[in-house]
């Protein structure tokens, strides 16, 4: 029956005259990661409503195509599959896990159509192909920044440390792969790291870490996981009297909800800040409340990001031959790997060689319930 | 091992029958993977579809096996497929360096014997895990069997995150021969698999675990199988070995997950199909889902609920964010109107029969249908 249908959708995509144009997404709407999935799908769902208001792209409609991938790389498949066969899409926007990135990376480079993430931040998503994209920074430039922050002189903003204790989620890449570079980064610039410990993401009893971390006595602990850990781990870090800074890298969003006294004063690097004062950030932020009743976490300034700066590359990117007005995928994988300067709202986007988003990183103090920018590293 | 269960027929049958039971079915096999492979174009969507049946076909009647044919619990069905996904890729990818000196995709006669083996040496691995944790724990029964199973597939998990990153072929030279199977990607998975499958492999592999399936049930060891279930205590008293076939279905059953493991690995958009969290414990739970709904024992019954499930998530992608909760709801209506499964013991085509003849229920009686 899906068999049937997915022709029939197929067919009628292909005669269809081209009216709109089609963007894909695959998310995680739902399972375990699907905080991430809804602040992305509704940050470009506000970037696609934004786009029409002011009459599309070219004259014609965006319209955006949504496919929920449960957090697993095998529905990844099925749902980019779809999106390219069936939908007949211009490009594909998605995935914030990096592991998912790549299995759905893979395909659309087969196909050759491009693929913007939005928040992936592990180097290897963009190695799949020269049709793959991302408007975030990497966690090798995010380590360095936290590694920089950490051990620079206070007057240049930094904490002055040299003894740094890491722990790490075992069950995330992205939590493996930031702690690697931050360790990496560290020990260059003349940093050490005194100690090493690991957890299960999804564990509630973090003590016997955490008493190893005191006994070896860090000046901060840097524990790059996600957030929904965090809040548990700084609450029993506090009990059992660790006083050192916490530092913390974009997993951590959202952990003020849930943090309470014991996260105040702890850094984690960003993407931009919702108390930034730029007009961009400003307005974004009030439209997006608006919209949802929330805050924007950076995922949703992410995902907004990818579709202007898909809108920007069609836009740029030449029609040529083709008879329905659409430009080819080619031709916008083209105008996307020239982006430079693109002002989106979280900050100047120039895409690098490894079409990788070449763009300023953010450290945030937390602070009651804002979250300032402590320090600003460039690429 | 498979070979040997298949060719099971009583001594004194005429020869063209050993053959009709024997041969032909292998040769529908291989027509039938052959025609999938032709009709369906390469990177489409039914394609995508059709591959995600035949994978959970592999795994429901595998794991049939185990739950239904000899009425073991277990739920540890994707710690296997992760051995055999790794184990395979393992093969093509530094096997592949080994012997072609890049990592690439090879579409020659080289490439593809390369991709055979290594679903062999998957399932292999599979097998050996099978084994090793079978022969202690199945002399447990019920519960416990479960939790053993349960953290045997925890603990393939947790020991695969813990890997180190795949190596670059740049970096093959710093680490010596073998060693270089332990580099395996970590949580992020192993980000370099190449997608050697198509819908000829996975069909090809779905029709021949289906036959030795069936045929093994209707063998000797199929009925000591179903002895076990039926009354383990009666089965030791008439001299049936109840440890020794609990690790043979066991063991079998590993082999075909870690098939079905291989499958999946080298599946379209490879990439990163091999990932620890793939193989969590909700995908062991689903496959014991598509073995319950499809009726426990019932072979047919296993590959028509793996179809129905699997085509179901797809169909439920129209309500979005509700699929899953219409998923669950559709499952507990279906097992409260029909608690038997889908077929119960039956197969699909004594649905067909069962009116006509009842003379010729010689089946019917071993497979333990109607009791």
């Amino acid at each position: 029956m899906v068999l049937l249908t997915g022709c029939k959708k197929s067919e009628t995509a292909a005669n269809a005259p081209a009216t709109e144009i089609v963007v894909g997404e695959y998310g995680s709407l739902t399972g375990s990661e699907a905080t991430f999935g809804q602040s992305t799908h509704n940050g470009l769902k506000m970037a696609v409503d934004a786009i029409n208001a002011q009459g599309g792209i070219k004259g014609k409609k965006v319209r955006l195509v949504n496919y929920d991938d449960q957090g697993k790389t095998s529905e990844v498949g099925t749902a980019v599959t779809r999106l390219i066969t069936s939908d007949h899409v211009i490009a594909v926007i998605g995935e914030v896990a990096s592991s998912l990135s790549i299995a759905g990376g893979q395909i659309a480079q087969q196909n050759g159509v491009p693929m913007i993430s939005p928040s992936s931040t592990n180097p290897k998503v963009t190695e799949t192909g020269d049709y793959i994209f991302r408007v975030c920074f990497v966690d090798p430039f995010q380590g360095l920044v936290m590694a920089r922050f950490a051990t620079d002189p206070k007057n240049k903003g930094g904490l002055g440390l040299k003894k740094v204790a890491i722990l790490i989620d075992q069950r995330q890449a992205y939590a493996q792969g930031l702690a690697k570079y931050f360790e990496d980064s560290l020990t260059k610039i003349g940093g050490q790291v005194i100690d090493k410990e690991s957890y299960q993401g999804g564990d509630q009893d973090f003590s016997a870490q955490l008493q190893k971390l005191k006994q070896a006595q860090p000046e901060a602990i840097f524990i790059p996981g996600y957030y929904t850990d965090i809040a548990n781990i700084a609450k029993q870090a506090r009990a059992i009297g660790i006083t050192a800074p916490l530092l913390g890298g974009d997993g951590w969003e959202s952990v003020q909800d849930q943090g309470g006294d014991a996260i105040q004063g702890a850094y984690y690097s960003n993407h931009y800040s919702v108390d930034e004062k730029r007009p961009e950030v400003v307005n974004f932020v009030s439209k997006y409340e608006q919209m949802t009743g929330k805050k924007p976490d950076s995922m949703a300034a992410l995902a907004h990001d990818a579709m202007m700066l898909l809108k920007d590359a069609i836009e740029r990117a030449s029609t040529g031959a083709e008879a329905n007005g659409i430009p080819s995928h080619k031709a916008v994988r083209d105008a996307l790997a020239q982006t430079k300067d693109f002002q989106g709202i979280t900050g100047k986007i120039t895409m690098d060689e490894h079409r990788d988003a070449k763009k300023p990183a953010f450290v945030l103090k937390i602070e009651g319930k804002t979250s300032p920018i402590a320090y600003t590293l460039a690429p | 091992m498979a070979e040997k269960l298949s060719a099971e027929t009583p001594p004194n049958a005429p020869a063209p029958r050993v053959f009709l039971r024997s041969i032909v079915p292998v040769a529908i096999v291989f027509a039938f993977a052959f025609a999938v492979q032709l009709a369906i174009p390469s990177g489409t969507y039914s394609e995508k579809i059709l591959f995600d049946i035949g994978v959970n076909v592999i795994l429901a009647v595998s794991l049939n096996i185990v739950n239904g044919l000899t009425g073991q619990f277990s739920i540890g069905h994707a710690g296997f497929m992760a051995l055999g996904a790794y184990g395979s890729i393992v093969v093509t990818y530094y096997g592949g360096y080994a012997l072609f000196g890049d990592v690439l995709r090879h579409d020659t006669v080289a490439g593809y014997s390369l991709y055979v083996a290594s679903m062999i040496v998957g399932g292999l691995t599979a097998c050996l895990a099978g084994y090793i944790v079978g022969l202690p724990s199945l002399r447990l029964r019920g519960d416990y069997l479960a939790i053993v199973t349960l953290g045997f597939g925890e603990i393939i998990r947790v020991l695969l995150q813990a890997t180190p990153a795949v190596l670059y072929p740049s970096e093959m030279q710093e680490v010596p021969g073998i060693s270089r199977i332990f580099h395996l990607g970590g949580a992020l998975g192993f980000s370099h698999g190449q997608s050697y499958n198509s819908l000829g492999f996975t069909w090809g592999a779905v029709a021949i675990t289906l036959l030795i399936a069936y045929r093994l049930r209707e063998s000797t060891h199929g009925r000591a199988f179903l002895s076990v279930r039926e009354n383990e205590i009666a089965a030791e008293a008439i001299g049936v070995n109840t440890t020794r076939y609990k690790v043979n279905a066991f063991v079998l059953a590993a082999f075909f997950a870690g098939v079905a493991g291989s499958l999946f690995a080298h599946q379209l958009g490879a990439g990163t199909a091999s990932r620890p969290e793939e193989f969590n414990f909700m995908r062991s739970f689903e496959i014991v889902i598509m073995v319950v709904l499809g009726g426990m024992g019932s072979i047919s019954g296993a590959a028509l609920a793996a179809t129905t499930l699997t085509l179901l998530t797809e169909v439920l992608r129209e309500v979005q964010d509700y699929r899953l909760i219409a998923y669950s709801l559709l499952l507990i209506i279906m097992m409260i109107v029909r608690p038997k499964g889908m077929l119960g013991t039956r197969e699909i085509w004594h649905l067909f029969r069962s009116r006509r003849s009842t003379v010729n229920n010689r089946r019917s009686t071993f497979t333990g249908e109607g009791a």
